[in-house]
């Protein structure tokens, strides 16, 4: 709560970014929140913590906190999730100068798809281009690109390209052939190759592919950017999950990108303040996701004579508390 | 000339009784054969469900090196299956008389391998209880679906041209049945009566036969060509380095018709030892054959000059890494054994004449067979861990590849299924076009008469020539010359 109040006080938030869902909240626009008793609030004794809240059809209420309660945003249909959130093009920034390699984003992104440890949606490289060149972390989602190479080759249009930008994969009509993951440039695909381990909280979870969960052995997964997290009105689980506020992410359309600290700036304006590029740019697929080069680095380069090709151990996924992390 | 026409006679049906006479006994070395390819096909099957159980990760396969010995074996056995189309559609347009003996074993190489071939990317599938998917959603813009589309069209061609030529003689089998066969006889009969499809060897039928052989042979060229070709077009149309080839349509068809040529011969060499038919294919067959695969492979060769030498010579990033592995690293060995040993070895044996021997040119064949093999494998896996992005921190055995035993085992499966194939047609069916070869026979007779008729002719003339200034010379019966 502290945070969010924080947040409150920072004009760039009220922009009604990501409203859609049944109710997109408040003026910190969290989509989660749902008024409970709102006519009988008298009834109820308030917290103290008075919050404002917007409906869909652009009704303003100021209610106090205990009348809010979480509301579970349904799995949209699969023709929705086919078609994206209209009138979106989602576009992510990562600032390579503030990125400390810490995987915190991994972490976060593990946790919130309920990912095996080997198989990193977003993951951190250390790259560097030539011998004398500065070396630097490279934290890679999914690029979503707007050619996408691996949803041409795909034969059953179970991967597919949204009008919101986003590239997602229908695991239920996925055939497993996996030509996807050859064509796909910067190995971002990972294939079920066993049953997936069962875990008690996804049991009765409706299957969406804007969710990916439950997995099914024998098909295709990959990075999202988390559109059933973004129709709530909350930022994908890496942005959120970035400790050094280096990942950002908004709407093309707006011009704006939000970090996980909340500050949002003018998407154009970063890029050419900071030279902003796309990462293997003459492949020609047209990535949705900028990088800022390294410039004036703020944390140490990584240690590139300490490369291994194979993992010492499998990493422990950390508790993240992902729900403090709203836009 | 009753004695010639009997000679004639005598000689068909030697022909007849040669080709048939596989087909009426299984001895007892076939049973065994058979019995074995049965068992290496119950362990494959076995290792497959267990890979449909436990999923594709009881396979060797990981994230990386997504495509492996499968695809592998895909795009070898299809190369495989452009044996018969070359040697049977293109020596017939061509009006080479030599293809006869050999046309059947050909037609019949395209049919299986292609049959095994369009297996395993079912056998590749994560999910093979989705295949309708591909009719439901089919997306026509996916280079797979092209090679589905090619495919099958392949399949239901060489089917038919398989076929074709086989019709009269399913009459012959029919027709010859009651004297000689013994085993399951009433099945034999209903089977080689409804393959013969009413073949009564009339005029308007054999019009009939020859005017859609000639269209299948001329449909059938095209179709083979597109089809190595789009099977190329799922590696070349990504941006990988090491496929991101625009010589890889021609590519792969040139390195289908070296191995697939060469798969002919071996089948050949095969029939003529196992079913005796030394006197039909010659050690002739094998120079002319030996000549083919020379100059095929020399087709091949100067594209595989065109597909490493020239990105070899700029060495771009990504592409540098990959031919850094092949040329001197991890892969080196092989690459380099593979491009001497399969590619130039070949070409100076073939040059030789005795090099095309029988047996120096079934040696060779298999060299070039297995060679093409392991090079399907060279190009699928290597570039495969050669992605843009560099492979960190990741689980050991991503990192690497080499076929497990559940591939190896499901792989020789549908090795040994075309074996299967082959031995169970071969024994229910003659293995050389009968009608074909006794045409041949026929023509080479014809020819023969028409020389002697020359010779006869000239010698009359010589000899009235010659009465004419002396005609005290007796004249000589013209029979006793012709022998």
């Amino acid at each position: 709560m502290e945070k969010e109040n924080n947040n409150l006080e920072k004009p760039s938030n009220r922009r009604n970014f990501l409203k859609v869902g049944l109710i997109a909240g408040g003026s910190i626009a969290a989509g989660t929140l749902a008024i409970s008793n709102i006519l009988s609030c008298n009834k109820k004794e308030g917290s103290g913590v008075k919050r404002t809240v917007f409906t869909q059809d652009g009704k303003v209420y100021t209610t106090d906190q205990s009348h809010l309660q979480d509301f579970e945003v349904p799995p949209v249909s699969n023709d929705e999730a086919r078609k994206g959130i209209p009138n979106k093009k989602f576009v992510m920034v990562i600032d390579e100068a503030k990125c400390d390699g810490c995987k915190k984003c991994t972490e976060a992104c593990q946790k919130m798809h309920y990912t095996e440890s080997d198989r990193e949606w977003i993951k951190v490289f250390k790259m560097q281009d030539a011998n004398a060149t500065a070396p630097y972390f490279f934290p890679k989602p999914c690029f979503h690109c707007d050619n996408p190479p691996c949803t041409k080759v795909c034969p059953v249009n179970a991967t597919f390209k949204r009008q919101d930008g986003i590239v997602l994969i229908d695991n239920v009509r996925c055939i497993g052939c996996r030509s996807c993951m050859v064509a796909c440039p910067y190995s971002t695909r990972f294939f079920n190759w066993s049953a997936p381990i069962e875990q008690p909280e996804l049991e009765g979870m409706t299957y969406s592919p804007e969710k990916g969960i439950p997995r099914r052995m024998g098909t295709v997964e990959k990075c999202d950017f988390c559109p059933d997290m973004i129709r709530q009105g909350k930022m994908p689980a890496c942005v959120s999950g970035c400790p050094m506020d280096a990942i950002y992410f908004g709407d093309q359309n707006e011009d704006a990108v939000t970090n996980a600290s909340g500050v949002t700036v003018k998407f154009s304006q970063l890029l050419e303040d900071n030279a902003g590029y796309r990462h293997l740019e003459e492949l020609g697929t047209e990535p949705r996701v900028y990088y800022l080069p390294p410039k004036n680095r703020k944390y140490p380069k990584p240690d590139m004579n300490n490369i291994d090709k194979k993992k010492a151990g499998k990493p422990v996924v950390k508790d993240l508390d992902m729900g403090n992390m709203q836009m | 000339m009753v004695n010639e026409r009997l000679n004639l006679e005598k000689e068909i049906e030697t022909v007849r009784e040669d080709c048939l006479k596989p087909t009426r006994k299984w001895g007892r070395s076939t049973k065994i054969w058979i019995g074995c390819l049965l068992i290496v096909i119950a362990w494959g099957l076995y290792c497959y469900i267990h890979q449909l159980r436990a999923g594709l990760g009881v396979t060797a396969m990981r994230n990386y090196v997504s495509w492996g010995l499968y695809i592998s074996t895909f795009v070898f056995f299809i190369g495989i299956s452009h044996s018969g189309t070359l040697v049977s559609a293109i020596l017939r347009i061509t009006k080479q008389e030599w293809r006869r003996p050999i046309t059947r074993s050909a037609e019949l190489l395209t049919f299986v391998s292609l049959l095994f071939g369009g297996i395993m990317p079912i056998i590749d599938l994560g999910r093979p209880d989705r295949i309708a998917n591909l009719v439901i959603f089919g997306r026509v813009q996916s280079p797979l679906m092209w090679d589905i589309i090619s495919i099958c069209t392949y399949f239901v061609g060489s089917s038919v041209f398989l076929f074709l030529p086989m019709i009269p003689d399913m009459a012959l089998c029919r027709d010859r049945l009651t004297v000689c066969d013994t085993r399951f006889r009433k099945f034999k009969k209903w089977l080689y009566t409804k393959m013969a499809i009413g073949w009564k060897g009339t005029k308007s039928q054999w019009h009939r036969l020859e005017k859609s052989m000639t269209v299948m042979t001329i449909i059938i060229i095209p179709v083979a060509v597109s089809v190595h070709t789009v099977v190329s077009y799922i590696f070349a149309m990504t941006l990988r380095p090491g496929w991101n080839s625009t010589v890889f349509g021609p590519y792969f068809v040139a390195g289908a018709l070296y191995s697939g040529s060469a798969g002919v011969i071996l089948g050949m060499a095969a029939f003529r030892k196992l079913y005796h038919l030394e006197k039909y294919i010659t050690p002739r067959h094998f120079d002319l054959m030996g000549r083919l695969v020379l100059a095929l492979t020399l087709i091949y060769a100067y594209l595989n000059l065109n597909e490493y030498w020239i990105p070899a010579y700029k060495m771009a990033t990504a592409e540098g890494h990959l031919l850094r592995d092949l040329f001197s690293g991890s892969y080196s060995i092989v690459f380099w054994t593979l491009q001497f040993g399969t590619v130039l070895l070949p070409i100076i044996i073939l040059s030789i004449p005795k090099g095309r021997k029988p047996l120096m040119l079934a040696i060779t064949c298999i060299i070039i067979v297995l060679g093409a093999w392991v090079k399907r494998y060279i190009i699928v896996v290597p570039t495969l861990l050669h992605p843009f992005m560099p492979i960190q921190e990741v689980p050991g055995d991503w990192s690497s590849y080499f076929p497990n035993y559940v591939e190896f085992s499901v792989t020789a499966a549908a090795l040994a299924g075309i074996f299967l194939v082959i031995t169970l047609f071969s024994k229910m069916f003659p293995m050389m076009a009968v009608w074909e070869v006794e045409d041949g026979i026929k023509i080479e007779h014809d020819k023969q008469r028409a020389i002697d008729i020359r010779i006869q002719r000239e010698a009359e003339e010589a000899r009235s020539r010659a009465l004419e200034t002396d005609p005290g010379i007796q004249p000589i019966k013209p029979d006793i010359i012709i022998g």
